[in-house]
């Protein structure tokens, strides 16, 4: 278990995680999404013990993780700097990752290297930005720590390269379980992946639930407006559009077969809303006020 | 049709009933593991477990600790009856909603199912 409790981290007078707490059950992949700005790059660095909370403590397995050699060894923490030095080749890169995590797999390291066309011989200062982030996750995952920490760690990869990432991500899991958070925008195409999803919003947790009871929250009515608004009733509204005088309406609610039947006899569609855009509606500002 | 429950969580356990209908998974025979679903599909393999907690529940597959699941020696026989009596409220109704939307009549059904025995 990793816990957080009443973790805030401070700028000066910003204050950029703001109080949290959160339960963190292990050998789970979590996804934590918030908009930029919502502290999500922080609150990681505070998990990995890269930085000291303001206040609040983080255990980890009932330990205090900060300065904690044998909490260290176990986390891997990539972040968009990569924390290597530039000068350095990639093959030196991987040697030094090696001394320093136990659980270093040389071989699929390597294999890594390949799949993502990596040059070893090049220095980091000469890698391309898609590149720089290929070799953050090859650092990742080959280190196969207990605690693995991807912030954004596809930024400037291509579509192919993202694919992969998703794809060994997913079987090294599979074939070593162990905690992995994962913090992206690129919601729709990570999602499946996630066994929890954590949002933040402005330094606070707004959700930490299970990325299965997310999937079936929220929900689109489509129909004519007089139908659309009688089926909306006193139910609080995410979104809407109009055209003509057809009206579509988000709504953050399960409903029950019953009330989709009834909906549909009256000329309602009804459809589902993936976790990006239940995402979208809960953290676009415009919805503060009806909140 | 849109359902309150993930779509590839139905998939997996959509997918595993049409087997059973086919004949292809027979009574007791294993079927694959969350892990395997999960590397075929690119999910969660809670996702997928969550699939087949279902069909446990609702007692197609069965469980040996340790070993894995099995389809449940009345699953085939259990699914077609569930189905045929959603056939006519799912698949025929329906279609006649559309047929009446459209303006086929009933005749013009039966004659054009007629040509297909």
């Amino acid at each position: 278990m990793i816990e957080l409790r009443g973790v805030t981290v401070r700028y000066g007078s910003t204050v950029a995680v703001d109080n949290v707490d959160l339960e963190l059950p292990t050998g789970k992949i979590y996804g934590l999404l918030g908009r930029n700005g919502s502290g999500k790059t922080s609150l990681l660095s505070a998990l990995a013990s890269y930085r000291r909370p303001t206040s609040g403590t983080i255990l980890v397995d009932g330990v205090e993780a900060f300065e904690n050699p044998q909490v260290m060894h176990r986390t891997a923490f990539v972040r968009d700097t990569l924390d290597v030095n530039d000068s350095d080749r990639v093959s030196r890169v991987l040697r030094f990752a090696g001394w320093l995590r136990s659980g270093w797999d040389e071989a699929y390291a390597e294999k890594l290297l390949d799949l993502f066309q990596l040059p070893s011989r090049k220095t980091v200062s000469s890698l391309s930005r898609g590149q720089k982030s290929a070799l953050g996750v090859v650092l990742g995952l080959a280190a196969r720590a207990p605690l693995t920490i991807l912030d954004e760690s596809y930024l400037g990869m291509d579509a192919v390269a993202r694919t992969n990432f998703y794809r060994e991500l997913l079987a090294d899991y599979l074939a070593y379980p162990r905690t992995i958070l994962l913090s992206t925008h690129l919601i729709d195409e990570a999602a499946d992946l996630f066994e929890r999803v954590i949002i933040l919003d402005r330094g606070r947790v707004l959700m930490h639930e299970e990325a299965e009871a997310l999937r079936g929250r929220g929900v689109t009515v489509t129909g004519p407006s007089a139908a659309v608004d009688a089926f909306v009733g006193d139910r609080l509204v995410l979104g809407e559009q109009r055209l003509g005088g057809v009206r579509a309406v988000t709504l953050d609610t399960r409903l029950s077969p019953s009330e989709q039947s009834g909906g549909e006899a009256a000329g309602l569609t009804f459809g589902p809303l993936s976790i990006q855009d239940l995402f979208v509606h809960l953290t676009s500002s415009s919805q503060e006020a009806s909140r | 049709m849109f359902n309150d429950r993930s779509p590839i969580y139905l998939q997996i356990a959509d997918g595993i009933k049409n087997d059973i209908l086919s004949g292809a998974l027979k009574e007791d025979d294993q079927v694959m593991s969350t892990n395997q679903y999960a590397a075929f599909y690119q999910i969660n393999p809670a996702t997928a477990a969550k699939g087949f907690a279902q069909l446990v529940d609702e007692g197609v597959l069965y469980k040996k600790r340790g070993i894995g699941m099995f389809v449940s020696p009345d699953a085939r026989e259990k699914l077609r009856s569930e189905r045929r009596q959603r056939f006519f409220t799912e698949v025929v109704e329906p279609m006649l909603t559309e047929a009446r939307r459209i303006g086929i009549d009933v005749d013009e059904i039966v004659q054009h199912l007629g040509a297909q025995r």
